[in-house]
């Protein structure tokens, strides 16, 4: 059913497409480079779509390069197909395609189109020639986040609004802990699972249960602001993901965000000048791809910074030994730091964390 | 497990429960008429985005709620056109009307993804009752909108079983031509019972947007449209057994991501899947009960209605 409305809107999408390159064609001049974004969800919802096109618009100023994106594509169905081949057509050079589900149909594309350059955001797979993947380290932001949240906490407890029990969730989970219990030992933080990306109501009725369950700071790793709002109303402090959230959510603290502007103008600027190379880039703070504000009104606002400061410098690691899991066991040994495949890879919570990651 | 979240756990139970409960009424009263609409999902969406954007707009969640009722009744109607007026399939319209609701309300709704919580519709005004312990919040401090849903049960019961009219509604929906040949105009019957339940969808919806999810973005419904017509066949087209149904069904909904912190380690996933099995069991039970005694189903339910054909 949501397929049949997806194949609507993707066909109406494409004839928009065809419709702004028709009309477009008209004042495209000087460099034949043209980047083109392809989008899972409406860019409205203010989190990981939202952050793409934020990175496009930025992208576009800095680099003088046309762009375009098409939005609500779903993964795995003919409509990516059709929207890639229709870039693809009208000239587009570079294309990024923006959701992990992406990734097989971007390698066949990349492969069938040697000229085009294809950058995969939040995927492993890459060739040679024209087709590389993009990500960001986010835990490096969540640790501070964490900060931040073991320092506000009262009840010495943390509210965790989470998707589904994968790598990249574990490891901000992780992260936030680690973080939290830096500034205060006593710190526990408690998971919920609500299996679904984005679902207001679940998100806030989760919310709303870990806040019943004694936390007064919350988190989320979630695509709606659902869970800002059952703070706001209980009066508990809320710590965002993805954006800025202050204008929509009255208990925001900060939160640890995306900003895709530079990554993408640097790919752009590559291809335009015939020197991109692929690569499994997973930038960090220091690439500025991921960031987080420091809220001055927090008591270590200071330690954060310089917590942010060593990060940004490379003199500190966020999963640096001695750290245990849930069960005593050692996850990273004393004075070691762990590797980027076993981040990749995670799938225990660290000592503190509250939950289970079965899902 | 302590009383404050087990006192959180009730208060999302009744909640959840009668937001169902006023979609579920709605299917109810178009279904005893005869005419199954498989459009509550979409009703329920183009509702809740009416609600977000009037109870926004006027500052009033009375407004949102007038506003929503009047969106999901027009939306309703389509059906009513095609699948009683035209005599056209009532799945396929009434898939159509899913489909095509909630393409409406993204559309709708694209510029307040994520906007600010909007008014809601606030508690009653009965003073004590609402500080007593534990009956409290669960009962008395429930927005006023739950309580109208009650009272929308009661009045529905009483018109379908106490007055002519429901008596009336139900022949349409047991015997067509026997109806038509009383004298009932089946057409109109139908039209307005789809209608009234367009409206209650409406309703749902803007219970949904303004209360639960405390705002609007696309997929907000999330399936609990479909749950709302698994609800009438597991309450057995009757208000008081919905109701009952609405209460579990709501329970699960709220259930879904307590259990995990309750410390019960079973996947949301295996929980938002109960309702259907439910649904699933009862219809077998009363599959089995109907080769001994008549169905429990109104009988018409589905067919469309020609005079000339019999």
């Amino acid at each position: 059913m949501t397929r049949t409305l997806r194949t609507l809107t993707a066909l109406i999408a494409t004839l928009g497409l065809l419709a702004a390159a028709c009309g477009g064609s008209d004042d495209a001049g000087g460099s034949d480079t043209k980047a083109a974004f392809v989008m899972v969800a409406p860019v409205g919802d203010a989190g990981w779509n939202f952050m793409h096109n934020e990175g496009r618009l930025a992208a576009e100023a800095a680099t003088g390069v046309e762009t375009a994106f098409v939005e609500a594509i779903p993964e795995g169905g003919a409509e990516f197909d059709t929207a890639v081949q229709q870039f693809i057509d009208d000239g587009y050079t570079v294309i990024f395609s923006t959701s992990f589900g992406y990734m097989d149909a971007t390698e066949k594309f990349a492969n069938e189109n040697p000229d085009v350059v294809f950058e995969h955001i939040s995927g492993f797979k890459m060739n040679d020639t024209n087709f590389g993947n993009t990500f960001g380290r986010m835990y490096q932001p969540r640790y501070i986040a964490g900060m931040a949240a073991g320092a506000a906490t009262e009840t010495n407890k943390i509210g965790y609004v989470a998707a589904f029990p994968i790598p990249e969730v574990i490891r901000g989970i992780n992260a936030f802990t680690l973080g939290a219990q830096r500034v205060n030992p006593d710190v526990e933080v408690e998971v919920a699972w609500t299996a679904t990306w984005f679902d207001p109501t679940v998100e806030g009725n989760t919310a709303q249960a870990l806040l019943d369950a004694g936390a007064d700071v919350l988190t989320m790793h979630q695509d709606s602001t659902a869970t800002g709002q059952a703070a706001t109303d209980a009066g508990a402090t809320f710590i965002g993901y993805h954006s800025d959230m202050s204008s929509q959510v009255d208990a925001y603290l900060t939160a640890p965000v995306w900003d895709w502007g530079d990554r993408y103008a640097d790919v752009i600027n590559a291809a335009a000048n015939g020197e991109y190379t692929p690569e499994s880039w997973w930038g960090g703070m220091a690439d500025g791809v991921v960031d987080i504000e420091i809220p001055t009104s927090s008591p270590v606002a200071s330690e954060m910074q310089a917590v942010k400061d060593q990060i940004i410098a490379g003199e500190f690691d966020v999963f640096e030994g001695e750290i245990l899991t849930q069960s005593g066991d050692v996850m990273v040994a004393d004075g070691e730091k762990m590797d980027d495949g076993s981040m990749l890879g995670m799938s225990d919570f660290v000592a503190g964390v509250i939950g289970s990651t079965d899902g | 497990m302590n009383e404050v979240t087990v006192v959180g756990l009730l208060v999302d139970v009744v909640a959840f429960g009668l937001m169902l409960y006023l979609a579920a009424l709605g299917e109810l009263i178009a279904e005893k008429a005869g005419v199954l609409n498989l459009g509550v999902e979409g009703m329920m969406a183009v509702g809740g985005v009416a609600a977000f954007w009037s109870g926004t707009e006027f500052g009033s969640p009375v407004i949102g709620l007038i506003i929503a009722g009047i969106a999901g009744g027009l939306l309703s109607l389509i059906h009513a056109l095609v699948a009683v007026v035209l005599g056209g399939d009532q799945v396929v319209s009434g898939l159509a009307l899913t489909i095509f609701g909630l393409g409406l309300a993204a559309f709708a709704g694209k510029d307040y993804v994520s906007l600010p919580a909007v008014p809601q519709f606030g508690a009653l005004p009965l003073g004590p009752l609402r500080e007593l312990r534990i009956i409290g919040p669960v009962v008395f401090n429930q927005s006023w909108l739950a309580w109208f849903a009650v009272v929308l049960g009661l009045g529905t019961w009483f018109v379908l079983e106490r007055t002519s009219i429901g008596l009336g509604l139900r022949a349409v929906g047991e015997s067509a031509a026997t109806a038509d040949t009383a004298g009932r105009s089946v057409v109109r019957t139908r039209v307005i019972a789809v209608g009234v339940g367009g409206i209650l969808a409406g309703f749902a919806g803007a219970y949904l947007t303004l209360n639960l999810a405390k705002g609007w973005s696309e997929g907000v419904t999330a399936g609990r449209g479909w749950i709302a017509v698994a609800l009438v066949i597991f309450g057995a087209w009757r208000p008081g057994r919905t109701a009952v149904g609405a209460l579990l069904f709501g329970g699960l909904l709220a259930l879904e991501p307590r259990l995990q912190t309750f410390g019960v380690n079973i996947s949301p996933i295996l929980v938002s899947m109960l309702p259907y099995v439910l649904t699933i069991g009862v219809l077998i039970i009363f599959s089995i009960q109907s080769r001994r005694r008549p169905s429990v189903a109104p009988a018409a339910i589905g067919r469309a209605y020609r005079r000339e054909e019999r």
